[in-house]
Parts: structure tokens; sequence; C-alpha cells
């Protein structure tokens, strides 16, 4: 029996203080790739977040029957199969999403993210506590698309969702939409990160 | 000169990590030396040469004959798995000594998200079987040189003095960048 306060934590665990990419750098294709804009972070980050929990569930009630040395290409085809599902769904309903994010969907299979929680969590804990580490760690992941999205697009296009957010005069600092930018910006922002966890405050102090 | 294209197209204009970002995990985790990386460049040239010839032929004789697309993910990702295990085997019997500088590498590669995209842009682009072949081995070519230049730097950058905040996969990440930058001189080397 597992009471709630738990299962709150394992949901925390995976949003800030095992963050996916921030902390623990995985899904690095993803991240680098799609996050041109806030939106196309937010749809990675909800098809990921769909996928990591659907898998999990179905890996920890099957864990019990399924033999060791297989276990790997098993959970390969289930997480397979929640990829398929959601990648039919975006282009049934969402076709332009769909097209912005291109091959990227299917690379969700091989997110190591997703094959971690499943080895590291859900194959050893009961199926709710693994929901919950599924949806923290999803929504790490999506709330990491998002800033690094919402800082591209800001900087890359002057806008945010869509929307043009600097007068007419912004000259948009078109480097960081192109691959150079998102690995730059990916470092600086992971720099930002490690900064505030280890104490440190968003004031410069003053050289003396 | 159709394959020459293809090629330059693979290694340089559109290379995997620096471009399309696939195979991320390997070019920041194993590119500490330039031996490991240089074995883990080879391993992934050989198996995404294989993957793109296999992956070929099961998506144009099996699931478009038949008109499975939707098990394309699925079965590519069986593909690779049985691929990568057989490499494995064979390479352990036949070479011994190559399987001792490959071998910790090889079953990293079956997570690797770059051999899935050869398997994936290779389908989308409609290649031909040779075309394909090419492709894999450019696109293997291509993570190499990424790889090895990354490790040549790290190996520098052991003795730099990085402010805290950025030491470890921050640093890492923004060198990237800078190598992608540079990387960016070659569009338009060849129309893709």
């Amino acid at each position: 029996m597992k009471s709630s306060p738990s299962i709150v934590s394992h949901f925390g665990a995976g949003l800030i203080k095992n963050n996916p990419v921030f902390v623990q750098v995985l899904g690095m294709c993803p991240t680098l790739a799609v996050t041109t804009s806030v939106a196309n972070g937010l749809a990675m980050g909800l098809a990921t977040t769909f996928v990591v929990v659907s898998a999990a569930t179905i890996a920890s009630i099957i864990n019990r029957i399924v033999p060791g040395q297989v276990r790997i290409p098993v959970y390969a085809v289930i997480i397979a199969t929640f990829v398929t599902i959601a990648d039919l769904v975006l282009k049934a309903f969402f076709p332009p999403l769909s097209e912005a994010l291109g091959p990227y969907v299917p690379l969700i299979v091989v997110n190591c993210m997703i094959m971690g929680r499943i080895e590291a969590f859900a194959t050893r804990n009961a199926v709710g506590p693994s929901i919950a580490d599924a949806l923290g760690t999803g929504a790490g992941f999506t709330g990491a698309l998002m800033v690094l999205g919402g800082v591209r697009e800001i900087l890359g296009s002057g806008e945010l969702f869509g929307a043009a957010i600097f007068g007419s005069g912004y000259t948009p600092m078109l480097i960081m939409i192109l691959p150079a930018g998102a690995f730059i910006a990916l470092g600086l922002l992971m720099a930002l990160f490690n900064h505030l966890q280890a104490g440190g405050s968003l004031i410069l102090r003053k050289a003396a | 000169m159709e394959f020459i294209a293809v090629l330059l197209v693979a290694v340089l204009v559109n290379n995997f990590v620096l471009y399309y970002f696939v195979g991320i995990c390997p070019f920041i985790g194993v590119s500490k030396q330039i031996d490991s990386a240089v074995s883990m460049g080879i391993a992934v040239t050989f198996v995404m040469t294989l993957t793109a010839a296999a992956t070929w032929l099961i998506n144009n004789l099996v699931l478009i004959r038949f008109g499975l697309p939707f098990l394309e993910y699925v079965s590519y990702i069986l593909v690779i798995a049985s691929l990568v295990q057989f490499v494995e085997m064979f390479i352990k019997k036949t070479l011994p000594a190559l399987y001792k500088t490959l071998g910790i590498f090889l079953p990293l590669i079956t997570t690797n998200c770059a051999i899935l995209f050869v398997a994936l842009i290779q389908a989308m682009r409609e290649y031909e079987f040779l075309q394909s072949i090419v492709f894999g081995f450019g696109a293997g070519v291509g993570f190499t040189l990424a790889i090895v230049i990354m490790a040549g730097i790290r190996e520098q950058l052991e003795t730099a003095d990085i402010p805290r905040p950025f030491q470890g996969a921050a640093v890492t990440l923004i060198v990237a960048g800078v190598l992608a930058l540079a990387f960016m001189g070659f569009t338009g080397l060849v129309s893709a």
C-alpha cells in the first residue's frame, strides 16, 4: 500500500531533481530537433508523456511474466506500438504539427528516457507509483522542451506561440532556430539550471 | 555522380549529429577520448550500412507489397535489435580482436536513434537499394567525423578552466553548437 505523499514524491522527482533533460541528459535528439517553437516543444512533450505513461503502465503489469533475457525487445515493441498510435493520432487530427515534427515522432521509440524509466522504475514497482513516476518524468521533459522552445522562438523569430512580442524593429536572431543555436541555447540553459540547483542566485554580483 | 552526391550530403551537408541531432547520446557519452570515439564510429558505421540494406528490403519487399505501413516502426526496431545481436555474435566468433575494441559499444547501438533514423529517412526519400546502402555508410562516416572531432576538442578541454555550472554536458553542448556552426559552411556544397 503506497500512501499518497510517496506518489507525489515520485511525480516530483522526475519534474525537477531528476529532470530528464537538464539533469540526466536523456532524450537529447527530440529536445534539440523540434524546439524551434514552444508549440512544437509542447506537442513533442505531450506525445512522449503519453508513450512513457502507457508503456510504463503495461511494463509494471507484465514484468512478472516477461523472462529477463527478452525483456528489452518486449519493452521495445510495447513502446513502438504506443508510438505508432501517437503518430497516427497526430497525422489524423493535427496534420500541421505532424508535418512540423516529421521523422522525430517515430524517433520517440528510441528515446532512452522511456526505456530508462521502464528499466529503472516501472519493472520494480506497482502500477500506481509507476504511473506517477512516468507522469513526473514526462512533465519534466515537456517543461524542459517548452522552456528551450520558448527561448529559441522568442530570440529566433521574435514570437511566442506564433504571436509577435517585439515591435517591428526587432531583427530575429536567426541562428537560434538553426541547429547550431539549439546546441548553444541548451548548453546555456543547462548551465543556468546547474547554477540555480547549486543555490546560485539570478542576480549577478558586481566584481569587487 | 549520383552516389557521390548522396554520400556528400550524408557526411557533410546534413550531418546526422550536427544537422539532424540524432545520435547525441553517444556523441556526448563516448566522446571523452579519441580512441573510443573512433571505435564507436566504426561500430555505428558498420551497423548503419547493414541497417540501411536490411530495412530497405523489409520496407520494399514486405511492408509496401502487403500494405502494412503501420508496422513500419515496430518492424524496424526489431530488425535493428536482432541485427545488432547478430553482428555481436558474428564478430565475437570470427574477429575476436575487433570484438575486444567494439564489444561494449555494440549493445548501446540498439538504442542509438541515429540507426533508426537511417531506416526512416531512406524510406521517406524513397532511395533505391544501392543508394540506400551508400546513404547508410555516409551517415556512419559523418557520425564518426563529428564524434572524433568532438573527442579531439574535449581532450583539450580537460585542461581548461571551466566555470562550475558549465562543467560536463553544458560545455559539451556549447562546443557542439560551435561545431554545427562550422558545418553550416557546407550548406550549398550539394543541392540535396
